[in-house]
């Protein structure tokens, strides 16, 4: 076992017999893999030195925290939701809405921890089924380590009101530590529900290695609307990702934001499992200073009539880095698929750097598919005419930057996110309170 | 109001206008009609400040303030307002904080604190009405999917806020059918004042029926090559350019 291998390993999962099987397996899975380097294709763009040159490594830890400290932080206002909040990776009750779960209701959010029988065969029958280990290194690493999570399960037809929220909250500790977090959802035939997964941190000197995955298994004519916020601070460094099973005429709906941190990277697979499915997929990233943000997507065609549309947007401040690989792969069967994906980024300081590849491989022939990818400054037209009725061209830039990325904002369902994202984006781009009055 | 003398401007090394020269009282509108290419829509430009256009020569002057050396934002705060012949559709940024960040930059030039949200919502709406835009424009984008017509009657909207000295309107009858442009037509008139001129560029006289201009410039390879009163537009409509460029070449040798 490597250095590497060892130091992730580190954290050892809690006796469970509900995840002992994933464990074992993710764990002998994990150990097959070799370490990214640079020559390594999905990691080209993406150092884990950070990560790895840590000379205390990453066990897990146990704190003692104030809930009422972080009470502001894992609110998020106005969002009516059922909530569940972690810090550190513990479970906290007091930030917690009590868990929904009970043999009559058929929508179920409840820790595996605590899961009944009924429950405990749902994780079992689906937990890891969704993702492809030997080809996700943090997947793998997620699945050995994990030792509770969250399961998310709407019955056949419910259609739940209430927005379920899922917020991770890393606090400020001299001692490195990883924190495995786990959510499977899993709806069945014609459920409907919303998910908001929240990760924020108090304070900037955070040692956190988040190790966050998502598994979804979409029912038939079922629909997830899933929200994933990376809200953390400069310091974290959080790997993970979302694997989805879709099934016929299941709907994906997704927005991702990612701030950006020491490392932050996302894999983003769906897949078309069976037919008539769609993926609706919005991300938008935003790093500045030194951070540096990867999103990687791999949207799998495995059958026809399937629709995916994914629209990227990224800001790239400072000495930031970005990397956007969006894979297309349609398979042989995949006649009539209609794919489209497109990225957009924006170059704030010519130090900043853009890493973007499309990536289509079509083995169908009657399919359609587009992809683009930009790389761009500010619109010169656009900031003449702002200019032109008296906006400086500085609140000009602020206000253009700002609506590249509200863009995407708009059409949110949910009201509350976009309450929240707004100032904190504001923020980025308006870095001078003078500049910031005509946004948000 | 402004004074231009022996204009001269190029856009990539290409010379447009070729020493041009206009002098605007208060009050007054000017109509600047021309064939394409003769210049009107670079003479917009090159008051409103676009940095594509190179000035090499001559100066404009607004009130005796050198307007040639000033930013963009500078003259519009200085009460330069330039209605675009193709007004910039800015997704992601809403109408209604376009128009407030505007008005507050004029009004902070002028001295005078910004509206506060309510007020500036009123007033807004009130010139939506005035230009027959539904008030749901002030939520969307700017100028975001607007058609043609739209986005001509943002642009009045736009000037009736910010009320500048001087309107250059560049080729704004342009897409438009017959009731569009008189709400243009209204707008603009509403906004007629001894301290306010106005500068008209188009092709057409049609709009000239509804705004009545005091004098009727041509602007033929990029000088102004005759003046009249507003029958002049009649006459040109009759008899066209031709005549008058034949005459712009004869003097220029």
């Amino acid at each position: 076992m490597t250095d590497f291998h060892k130091g992730l390993l580190a954290v050892n999962p809690a006796d469970s017999d509900l995840l002992a099987a994933l464990n074992k397996s993710g764990r002998d899975s994990f150990l097959q893999q070799e370490i990214p380097t640079r020559k390594t294709e999905a990691w080209k763009y993406t150092s884990l030195n950070a990560l790895t040159s840590h000379e205390e490594g990453y066990g897990r830890l146990a704190t003692n925290f104030n809930a009422n400290e972080l009470a502001t932080l894992s609110n998020i206002p106005a969002l009516d939701a059922h909530r569940l909040v972690f810090v550190n990776g513990q479970y906290s009750s007091q930030l917690s809405s009590s868990e929904l779960s009970s043999s009559e209701s058929s929508a179920n959010v409840v820790r595996f921890s605590q899961a009944n029988s009924e429950q405990q065969k749902i994780i079992a029958d689906n937990i890891g089924s969704a993702i492809e280990q030997d080809k996700h290194l943090f997947a793998a690493l997620n699945n050995a380590i994990t030792n509770d999570g969250v399961l998310v399960h709407i019955g056949k037809n419910e259609q739940l009101k209430q927005n379920i929220q899922i917020t991770h909250i890393s606090t400020a500790q001299k001692k490195a530590f990883t924190v495995p977090a786990r959510i499977l959802i899993v709806l069945e035939t014609g459920a409907n529900a919303t998910v908001v997964e929240h990760f924020t941190s108090t304070g900037d000197q955070q040692n956190c290695f988040i190790n966050a995955i998502t598994e979804a298994k979409v029912g038939a004519n079922a629909r997830l609307n899933h929200y994933r916020l990376q809200l953390v601070e400069e310091n974290s460094i959080q790997i993970g990702g979302v694997y989805v099973d879709l099934d016929r005429d299941a709907n994906y709906d997704s927005f991702q934001l990612g701030l950006g941190a020491k490392i932050v990277r996302n894999d983003i697979n769906v897949n078309h499992n069976v037919g008539g499915s769609h993926c609706e997929l919005k991300g938008v990233y935003l790093p500045q200073n030194k951070q540096l943000i990867d999103f990687h997507s791999n949207m799998e065609h495995k059958v026809a009539n399937c629709t995916t549309n994914e629209v990227f947007r990224g800001i790239m401040a400072d000495k930031s880095k970005a990397v956007f690989n969006g894979r297309i792969h349609i398979h042989p069967d995949a006649q009539k698929t209609l794919a489209e994906l497109s990225n957009k980024n924006l170059l704030l300081s010519n130090e900043a750097t853009i890493n973007t590849k499309p990536e289509l491989e079509i083995y169908a022939d009657d399919v359609r598919c587009a992809h683009g990818a930009t790389i761009a400054q500010l619109d010169e037209e656009a900031r003449f005419y702002l200019q032109s009725r008296g906006i400086s061209a500085a609140e000009a830039d602020v206000m253009l930057s700002f609506g590249f990325i509200n863009e995407l904002l708009e059409n949110l369902e949910l009201e509350a996110v976009r309450d929240l994202i707004r100032p904190i984006l504001a923020k980025r781009f308006g870095r001078d309170e003078e500049l910031m009055q005509h946004i948000g | 109001m402004l004074t231009i003398k022996d204009l001269q401007a190029s856009v990539e090394d290409k010379e447009i206008l070729k020493g041009l020269n206009l002098d605007i009282k208060p009050g007054e509108i000017h109509a600047i009609m021309g064939p394409n290419g003769a210049g009107k829509s670079t003479l917009g430009n090159v008051l409103a400040g676009r940095e594509d256009y190179e000035v090499s020569g001559g100066s404009a002057e607004l009130q005796g303030t050198d307007l040639l050396e000033l930013d963009p934002e500078e003259r519009a705060r200085l009460g330069v307002f330039l209605a675009f012949q193709y007004p910039v559709e800015i997704p992601g940024v809403s109408n209604l904080e376009f128009l407030k960040a505007s008005v507050d930059s004029v009004r902070a030039a002028q001295g005078k604190e910004p509206l506060d949200s309510v007020s500036f919502l009123k007033l807004a709406r009130e010139k939506c009405k005035a230009v027959d835009l539904d008030q749901s424009f002030l939520k969307r984008g700017v100028n975001e999917g607007f058609s043609g017509g739209e986005k001509k009657r943002n642009e009045i909207m736009q000037m009736m806020l910010l009320e500048p000295k001087l309107c250059i309107l560049d080729e704004t009858d342009s897409g438009l059918d017959i009731d569009a442009l008189q709400v243009v037509a209204k707008g603009v008139n509403s906004l007629r004042d001894p301290n306010r001129s106005f500068i008209v560029v188009t092709h057409y006289q049609r709009l000239l029926d509804y705004i009545v201009p005091d004098y009727v410039h041509v602007l033929a390879n990029g000088k102004i090559v005759k003046t009249g009163g507003k029958e002049l537009a009649l006459e040109l409509e009759e008899k066209g350019y031709s005549w008058l460029e034949d005459g712009a070449d004869n003097g220029a040798q």
